[in-house]
């Protein structure tokens, strides 16, 4: 030890002379920090104001307000199936099955091409292609089941508000560069000029986006294109996570910390746990696709596969934090309990799991959210199909809010889906919001309260 | 607690049950997959089909790539394997025989129209005019000069030719996952290397080497959809890149096409035979599956139907060109055996 040897009034002297470089190094360190948060905020507001940017026109939709007259002479159909007196239940259903099938082979685009006819100024000159482009195409299903809810409409004229086309709504929003010529564009240059007739004598305005949540997704009419099929298909994923990996995560998180004698078995399930959390999620993906699909014959592209391999997904998380919730309880409230006589089960679940139930519940709800937002191990288990139907049970197909984001990524007409994208990318990140919220208010409570 | 953890087992346990239970339902909705360039029209047929017959349930087209498709559509017969591969070739023989040897024979081959392969580029670049020979001096690593095979030399297109603009070659290709990627081979770079007078005395085997070696430094293999490719074309807009003519024609507002041996492609110049990179489209029914799988039966009928994918159909107003009508009815017919 030398230093032993200095005199007071060197070591003074070291102490000053390393203290200008010791302050340099704490301010250099603090702008450091204070760069590193202003480029992290930049970046974070980079992307929501170009999601923003991008999504909020989406929310709002081009209406179409039409006065369509069931026209008799256009509408060549028999009258409806009436149940004869002592006709049996079968024997109905197929007379109205049949009575519908003819009802859907109609035309019932004349339909909708007079009611535009009609709403267009006198002796506007288009052809019928053409005018047909301005609603979308689902229109004409939306008038026949009108009339089959309602066969004595025939020969009635109501008005209806249908769901401007696609390219009508890139058209009024400037989606589409308004300049470019005849060639470049997707709708011709009369249909233009009437959508522009259309909107300013108000048949056509602009409302809120119902279809976005009301829907299931569509390719035929993308107009129409919803979430409604992926919410219900992440509404039973999210069920059969909750439903499976938290009992099963907090119990083995109980029995691991709690009941579990330390022995190198033990160490190794930890180390594996631990592991088992930071695997790539495309894995989980192969893993389900292999043992769910494959082997238990599992149906393809059902949130019952998707909801099982995201649980698989989301047990390590659980766990860890319940063990961590478990560690952090006082010994002394274990040894009260036991002192007491409590027998050990009593113990853990009468004293020792009340006080960790916040924060088992936040790590909970964010696995979930965690498992909400996943993508890759869907796309595996074949849950990127298209589905244009709504999952009523988890084991019919189905696609999830994230696989929707990327199936709408993909489609051909840019123009309308970019926007529609970014839309569902703002409710996906309300859902993140919603739910990181709720957990954040439950802890405060619930901890105030213990 | 003692409560809720009984609920949560006894839900655990209905879980299960309702899981063992549904194995024994048959499926009752026509599963779909295969070709990205199939797919927007198989959807669309789909919904129109669950829209217009209330008896059944509107099919789900699940994608993957036309070999993907196959390799599903080839697992086997019954409720977990798909009743249609979507395809943009026709199956290949190792395929076919991949299929019977999981015991699925019966494979009913349809199609139903065509589709052009179009080279397209940023809206604002340079016009091109393109001939077979010119893209595969483009693109082929290897490529003849004065009778003799050389690494590619070229950097630009006006190099190629002093017709093309003067811009650097970059290409955006399907890669080989994809049905049109064969089609491009078969229809443009082969015929191009044919024409471009490749030095005599070569092998086969050299001679193919020649046509499918690619140069790695502009080329590049998109895996994934036509977005993927325009995402290419946005970043560098000096590429080229490869796409189905119903995605260029929904896009035209961003990418301008290229006319190939002085034809422009449009759902005309396909349908007449005159623009050469063109393809047939296909899906293949299970047959074993027909009459176990509601639907399945009438979706096919109803695909090939005139208001589909005849002239004017509804296909066609999503970029499909059609088939003359009698081919459609002999498909139909063979289908129908």
């Amino acid at each position: 030890m030398t230093d032993t040897t200095l005199s007071a009034a060197e070591r003074r002297k070291l102490v000053r002379d390393g203290l200008a470089r010791r302050h340099l190094n704490e301010r250099l360190f603090r702008t450091f920090g204070i760069v590193a948060i202003c480029l992290a905020l930049g970046f974070v507001a980079l992307l929501f104001t170009d999601v923003l940017r991008k999504g909020i026109p989406a929310f709002t939709q081009s209406n179409l307000h039409l006065e369509v007259t069931f026209d008799p002479e256009l509408l060549k159909i028999d009258a409806a199936p009436v149940r004869a007196a002592g006709q049996s239940d079968a024997d109905f259903r197929s007379a109205r099955l049949g009575w519908e099938r003819q009802v859907a082979m109609l035309n019932w685009n004349t339909i909708i091409e007079a009611g535009l006819r009609d709403a267009a100024p006198a002796g506007f000159e288009i052809e019928s292609r053409q005018l047909l482009t301005i609603s979308e195409s689902d229109a004409r299903h939306r008038i026949r089941q009108l009339f089959v809810n309602d066969p004595d409409l025939l020969g009635q004229t109501i008005s209806v508000d249908l769901l401007a086309s696609a390219n009508t709504d890139n058209w009024i929003k400037g989606n589409i560069n308004r300049d470019l010529g005849d060639a470049q564009q997707q709708l011709s240059a009369p249909a233009r000029a009437l959508i522009d007739i259309f909107e300013q004598d108000g048949t056509i305005t602009q409302g809120f986006a119902w279809s976005l949540f009301t829907n299931v997704d569509s390719r035929s009419a993308p107009a129409s294109a919803g979430l409604l099929g992926a919410l219900m298909g992440t509404f039973w994923m999210m069920l059969i996570v909750i439903v499976l990996a938290v009992p099963i995560g907090v119990g083995s998180a109980i029995y691991l910390e709690e009941f579990a004698p330390k022995s190198r078995l033990t160490d190794l399930i930890e180390v594996n746990i631990n592991n088992l959390a930071a695997v790539p999620s495309i894995v989980f993906g192969l893993l389900g696709a292999a043992v769910f699909i494959n082997w238990f014959r599992l149906p393809l592209s059902a949130p019952l596969a998707g909801g099982l391999v995201l649980t698989l997904m989301t047990l390590p998380t659980i766990i860890i934090a319940t063990r961590a919730a478990l560690k952090g309880v006082s010994p002394a409230l274990r040894q009260a309990a036991l002192g007491m006589g409590a027998s050990r089960t009593q113990m853990v679940f009468h004293h020792v799991l009340p006080v960790t139930f916040p924060s088992i519940l936040t790590a909970t709800i964010i696995g979930v959210a965690q498992a909400m937002g996943e993508t890759a191990p869907l796309l595996l288990i074949g849950m990127n199909a298209f589905v244009a139907s709504v999952p009523g049970t988890p084991i019919e197909q189905a696609t999830a809010l994230p696989v929707q984001i990327y199936l709408w990524q993909g489609n051909e007409n840019r123009n309308f889906f970019e926007a529609r994208t970014s839309a569902a990318i703002l409710v996906l990140l309300g859902f993140m919001i919603t739910l990181n919220a709720i957990a954040i208010f439950l802890r405060s409570r619930l901890e105030k309260r213990a | 607690m003692k409560t809720a953890l009984y609920a949560s087992a006894a839900a655990v346990a209905l879980a299960a049950f309702g899981t063992t239970s549904a194995f024994a339902q048959s499926r009752d909705t026509i599963q779909i997959a295969g070709s990205s360039t199939v797919l927007p029209f198989s959807s669309i047929v789909a919904e129109e089909f669950g829209a217009t017959f209330p008896e059944f349930r509107t099919p789900v087209v699940g994608s993957g790539g036309t070999g993907g498709g196959f390799r599903q559509f080839c697992e086997g017969v019954g409720d977990n394997t798909i009743d249609i591969a979507n395809a943009s070739r026709p199956i290949r023989d190792s395929e076919r025989e991949a299929c019977l040897a999981n015991g699925v024979n019966d494979i009913r081959e349809i199609q139903f129209g065509f589709d052009g392969i179009v080279f397209a580029s940023s809206a604002n670049g340079g016009d091109f005019a393109l001939t077979p020979a010119q893209l595969f001096k483009a693109i082929a690593a290897k490529v003849p000069v004065n009778g003799e095979l050389v690494d590619n030399p070229y950097t630009n297109w006006s190099e190629i030719d002093a017709s093309l603009p003067n811009q650097p070659i970059a290409l955006a290709i399907p890669a080989s996952n994809h049905g049109t990627r064969e089609v491009f081979q078969e229809k443009v770079i082969t015929p191009g290397a044919l024409a471009s007078e490749l030095p005599e005395g070569l092998s086969a085997e050299e001679k193919t080497a020649v046509e499918t070696t690619f140069r790695q430094d502009v080329v590049v293999e998109i895996a994934g959809d036509y977005t993927e490719t325009l995402a290419r074309l946005t970043a560098d807009p000096n590429t080229v890149g490869v796409f189905g003519l119903s995605f260029y024609d929904q896009n035209r507002d961003t990418l301008k096409v290229a006319v190939i041996d002085g034809v422009t492609p449009s759902l005309e110049t396909v349908a007449a035979g005159q623009y050469p990179v063109s393809r047939p489209l296909y899906f293949y029914v299970k047959g074993e599956h027909l009459g176990v799988i509601p639907g399945l039966a009438e979706f096919t009928e109803y695909f090939l139907s005139d208001g589909i994918s005849g002239n004017g159909g509804i296909l066609e107003g999503a970029g499909l060109i059609p088939q003359p009508a009698e081919v459609t009815a002999e498909v139909l017919a063979a289908f129908q055996q």
